[in-house]
């Protein structure tokens, strides 16, 4: 199912620490993941919140790469994008609680995390109504004439949305520095994706705007999506022009977590297959355990450390006091919100 | 021919009645005008004559049952007549009126109401109250529509919405037609216009309202009606005079109405049936005189009681109601100070009047209203004498005490009065 | 000063803002090349080039989105839109992206950013094409809605609008644009956001009108002055959304009685919250129910006669007024 756009040694020429760090973030992704999804079942977390254990090879292999200039936008299954952005843990989880301390002042919620001083600019909710965010984000790297980059994320759904089109063809006329990093894990909620688009291959849209470039990758080898995302960058760096990846991954859960993960659209085998064969954390270990990278005392370690900044995000958010009454009418507008006193007697 | 034998309605006001006793038992013979069954209402008891002649074959209510007017009491017919129709007909009307049984039940007791029959009830039209028409027009009546800016001027300027005709849409009191009201003077603000004649808007105080709650409590479904008598105070004045003189030195002065207090406590003890209270569904008789004084305060009228008159003598009666008059006038008074009296006195004699009836105070029966004291020439054994003469009038709640039963109790008064030794009979 | 037109006030306005900040580019269909679809650009292009005068697809959700991402990043987008008609394709891009942002960053973005172009009644375009949508956006918390009736108030505000650092909704009015005008040359000259101006003096009845039915308006004031002798005070809330409504209260109170008129449709439309605010904040001042004169409560028909009659008249101004004054 992979196609190698570049051929470069099996591990990038990158040294150890950069792979063990890239195996730390896809453990940090997957147990911040299996925590959210606990909390959410105690009740600590509230409204649709969206796991995105199975696609961590996705978000680690296209983040890893980027400078600190470059921005990354994605749509609401955010937790992990703003972790390796660089988020605070402790402010997403602050935010998922709803907390003062969170990224939003527990304003935004799961699906709308953001983080300016990490180029995170969100955390999108409407299904594809953050392309042409991105594009805008491209212009200006265009306006301003520097060589940065925004990534932009989005599901397989959203390749047949109107905003879609609207935003790759600007991408494209404008020739603008964006990378479309669609996270094709098969299912747009419960609906397979040839169920929805009718083209086999979902980058094969790029073909649509003349000098985009259209990939569809492995999405469970993070070091796959980083090689094929770094060819990407240089293509918008360099060239200004803006690629689709289409990166083929799984999710291992629901939906969102009140999705039933198996049933009318999935099987559980299903499910079960991917977990076992394709899980992108085994097999980036396997990969590292073959090359002598890594053993089972460095897991330990990276789990250990893992643990501990999850623990503590829960620990954070725990404390940080939910958001003052004030709070409400704060955030909405640069200025004081006018008459509100007047018209809202009763808060 | 069968003849129904109903509970006609034999007065305006009359709305039920009780069945006395039936003069006839089923399976008489009756002829027509025969009297066959008595029956009280409101005002006597009737004999009710039937229309017709054959036998009693039905009696339907039984001695002692109350039911409403329109209700079949029992059927003449021949003896062989097939009455089935007329008992259907009743039976027919019976579940149309379930509020009956429960007037029977509550004015007979409850062995006699289980035994009025259903069938005795009337049919629906006769006796449905004409209560509903009487609501209407009062719904109307309170209110005016007037813009907010209107009312908000006319409150400042103390203008009555209610003298104003509105000009705006649909009547509508707006700004200029206060405006009219005020430049044409408050006097005579737009006299000529509109149902109401003028008057000035005062706001009613708190007692101003507890009275007309009160009292309007009183005219509505209390029955009054008045006995005026006229009492020579000639020795009343003179024992007064004594008492004072008596009393002097130690600081006590007795009134005319502590004395009147006094000795309407003493009329009422010996004519226990006019110190009473309609309740309702039974009439309460007092074992205590608290006789209420009326007291005008610069509000209105307040009556704080004094309590067990009849077992208290002159010089306590006077002082306790100098501290009520006092307290009443500084407001200071608690309820349970101002209310219960079982008999009131109003005396508008210091403004000089004649005579006057007052307004029974409930849950009171009665009010005596006392006028002034005036040197009348009256005929005394042929010769005219001038007397210090006293007019007063006795309002009664015709519910619970009769005309004879207050003139009793009015002639007692007077005696006890015009010769103060009666007191101590 | 000098007497322009509506679209050179609005010219000037991106004129001086574009040179006096580098960050503020105009986007949208016919915007560059073509001049503008109603010349409100003519000439930008060649002064500021594409980059800052950018001629788009007609994608309106995708250029009202890329005005977004700009505007995160610290841009100072101009996003014209032909008609306000066409914006409904963009509603997600103003509402949940524009207006929102800064509330559910908890602070981190803002956007500046103003949406604009040419809203309400136009001549026999026909019910798409035709309609003034001010409420929906007055409705959201997050954007601020401008629209000005002179040339003189659209320089001012618009240029206000574009050095707001919130979103603005700027409702120019389609057949406004030839509208004369003394406005100021002065490129410091700026009009307000969320402030009132009594365009017209008056004792009787106070009439609130925005954009072309504030035109109505005077006329109408000009009507039951010489007809019935009435003085009519007329006021421009020329911001919707944060409206100035003290200086409304304070005209009712005076006048005790308000006519509210729009060109919008009547159910929740400006005028209702107008209402609102003075039954609330002016209840006893009333002498008088407020009266509203809006547009029909239809789509906008193409025939002449029909389209004439769904428009605020002034003799339907007039009616209300007298009525108010309870002078029928």
């Amino acid at each position: 199912m992979a196609t190698h756009i570049t051929e470069s040694d099996e591990l990038l020429g990158l040294d150890r620490d950069a792979l063990i760090e890239m195996l730390r973030w896809m453990i940090l992704g997957r147990r911040f993941e299996e925590k959210s999804g606990e909390m959410y079942q105690i009740g600590e977390i509230g409204g649709f919140c969206h796991l995105y254990i199975g696609q961590e090879a996705v978000a680690v292999g296209a983040i890893s790469p980027l400078r600190e200039d470059d921005y990354v936008i994605t749509a609401y299954r955010d937790h992990v994008h703003a972790l390796v952005s660089g988020m605070d843990a402790n402010a997403i989880m602050a935010e998922l609680l709803g907390r003062i301390d969170g990224g939003s002042r527990g304003k935004g919620g799961s699906m709308h995390l953001f983080d300016r001083s990490k180029n995170f600019l969100g955390g999108h909710a409407i299904v594809g109504g953050h392309l042409p965010v991105a594009v805008g984000v491209g212009y200006s790297i265009r306006y301003r004439d520097t060589d940065a980059v925004c990534i932009c994320f989005l599901g397989d759904s959203v390749a047949n949305i109107g905003a879609f089109n609207e935003a790759l063809n600007m991408a494209a006329l404008f020739r603008l520095p964006v990378v479309f990093v669609i996270e094709n894990n098969r299912y747009g909620m419960g609906t397979a994706v040839h169920r929805a688009a009718a083209i086999r291959n979902l980058a094969d849209r790029a073909c649509a705007y003349e000098g985009m470039h259209g990939w569809t990758i492995d999405g469970m080898d993070v070091l796959e999506v980083r090689r094929t995302v770094e060819v990407a960058v240089e293509r918008a760096r360099n060239d200004k022009m803006p690629t689709l990846i289409e990166a083929n991954c799984y999710r291992f859960v629901g939906h969102s977590m009140s999705d039933p993960n198996y049933g009318h659209y999935r099987t559980k085998e299903e499910v079960h297959h991917y977990k076992l064969k394709e899980d992108p954390i085994k097999r980036f270990i396997d990969i590292l355990t073959k090359h002598s990278l890594i053993n089972e005392t460095d897991l330990k370690r990276i789990e250990s450390e893992v643990k501990q900044i999850v623990e503590e995000s829960v620990e954070f958010a725990k404390n940080s006091p939910l958001p003052e009454p004030q709070e409400l009418y704060t955030d909405i507008y640069s200025g004081a919100y006018p008459d509100i006193k007047r018209r809202d007697l009763w808060r | 021919m069968a003849t129904r034998i109903m509970m006609s309605k034999l007065s305006p006001t009359m709305e039920e009645g009780r069945v006395l006793q039936w003069l006839k038992q089923e399976g008489d013979p009756v002829e027509s005008g025969d009297v066959v069954v008595e029956v009280e209402t409101d005002k006597a008891t009737m004999e009710v004559e039937v229309m017709g002649s054959g036998v009693l074959r039905k009696i339907i209510v039984a001695a002692d049952a109350t039911v409403p007017t329109g209700t079949l009491l029992g059927i003449v017919a021949e003896p062989d007549e097939d009455i089935s129709t007329i008992l259907a007909e009743a039976d027919a009307a019976a579940p149309a009126k379930p509020a009956v049984a429960a007037t029977a039940s509550s004015a007979v007791d409850s062995d006699i109401a289980a035994r009025t029959p259903a069938e005795a009830l009337p049919e629906a039209p006769q006796t449905m109250p004409a209560a509903p028409a009487a609501a209407a027009p009062e719904q109307d009546g309170g209110r005016v529509k007037a813009s907010p800016l209107a009312r908000r001027i006319a409150d400042e300027r103390g203008i009555s919405l209610r003298q104003i005709r509105g000009t705006g849409s649909g009547g509508r009191i707006i700004k200029r037609d206060i405006e009219a009201a005020a430049s044409a003077g408050l006097a005579a603000p737009l006299a000529d216009v509109g149902p109401e004649a003028p008057y000035q808007r005062v706001e009613l105080s708190q007692i101003r309202k507890a009275i007309a709650r009160n009292l309007s409590q009183s005219l509505g479904p209390i029955p009054h009606f008045y006995l005026t008598t006229e009492i020579d105070m000639t020795r009343t004045i003179e024992l007064r005079e004594e008492l004072n003189e008596s009393l002097e030195s130690r600081g006590v002065k007795i009134g005319i109405n502590d004395i009147l207090v006094k000795t309407a406590a003493q009329a009422l003890l010996q004519h226990p049936n006019v110190n009473v209270s309609f309740a309702g569904d039974h009439i309460r008789r007092f074992s205590r005189v608290d006789v209420g004084i009326a007291v005008a305060v610069p509000d209105g009228l307040i009556t704080p009681v004094l309590r067990n008159v009849g077992h208290k003598g002159l010089e306590q009666i006077a002082g306790e109601s100098r501290d009520l008059i006092a307290r009443a006038r500084e407001k200071k008074l608690a309820p349970e100070e101002y209310q219960g009296a079982t008999f009131t006195i109003s005396n508008l004699g210091m403004y000089g009047i004649d005579e006057f009836t007052a307004v029974i105070n409930p849950p009171a029966a009665t009010i005596l209203a006392v006028g002034a004291i005036t040197d009348r020439p009256i005929a005394t054994d042929g010769a005219i004498e001038v007397r210090p003469r006293m007019r007063v009038t006795l309002s009664c709640d015709h519910r619970a005490v009769d005309g004879a039963m207050g003139a009793e109790f009015l002639a007692t008064f007077r005696a006890m009065l015009e010769n103060p030794l009666h007191m101590v009979l | 000063m000098a007497v322009i037109a509506y679209r050179e006030a609005l010219n000037q306005a991106l004129r001086e803002e574009m040179r006096r900040d580098a960050d503020v580019f105009l986007m949208g269909e016919e915007v560059g090349a073509y001049q503008g679809a109603y010349k409100i650009s003519q000439g930008l292009l060649e002064e500021f080039g594409e980059w800052r005068v950018r001629d788009v697809p007609i994608a309106e959700l995708g250029f009202t989105g890329l005005g977004v991402g700009a505007a995160m990043v610290g841009l100072r987008p101009v996003i014209e839109f032909m008609t306000w008609s066409f914006a409904l394709l963009a509603i997600d891009g103003i509402v949940n992206a524009a207006a929102k942002m800064r509330y559910m960053s908890g602070g981190q973005f803002k956007i500046p950013i103003t949406f604009r172009g040419p809203s309400g009644a136009a001549n026999q375009v026909g019910a798409s094409h035709s309609q003034a949508l001010d409420s929906w956006y007055a409705h959201v918390p997050g954007l601020k809605v401008v629209a000005p009736a002179t040339a003189r108030d659209a320089k001012g505000l618009l240029k206000s609008a574009i050095r707001d650092d919130d979103p603005v909704v700027f409702l120019e009015g389609e057949l406004l644009y030839a509208a004369k005008d003394d406005v100021p040359e002065d490129e410091d000259f700026l009009l307000p956001i969320g402030v009132s101006e009594i365009k017209r003096s008056g004792k009787d009845v106070t009439i609130v009108a925005h954009s072309r039915p504030l035109h109505t308006a005077l006329r109408a004031a000009e009507m039951l002055e010489k007809q019935d002798g009435i003085s009519a005070e007329v006021i421009d809330p020329r911001t919707l959304r944060p409206m100035d409504i003290d200086t409304i209260l304070e005209s009712v109170r005076k006048t005790n009685r308000c006519v509210i008129v729009e060109e919008g449709w009547p159910i929740c439309g400006i005028g209702a919250q107008i209402v609102d605010d003075i039954q609330r904040e002016a209840f006893d001042d009333l002498d008088a129910p407020i009266l509203r004169v809006t547009g029909a409560d239809a789509p906008q028909p193409y025939a002449r006669n029909l389209e004439q009659l769904a428009f605020p008249q002034a003799d339907f101004i007039v009616n209300a007024a007298r009525r108010v004054c309870y002078q029928e």
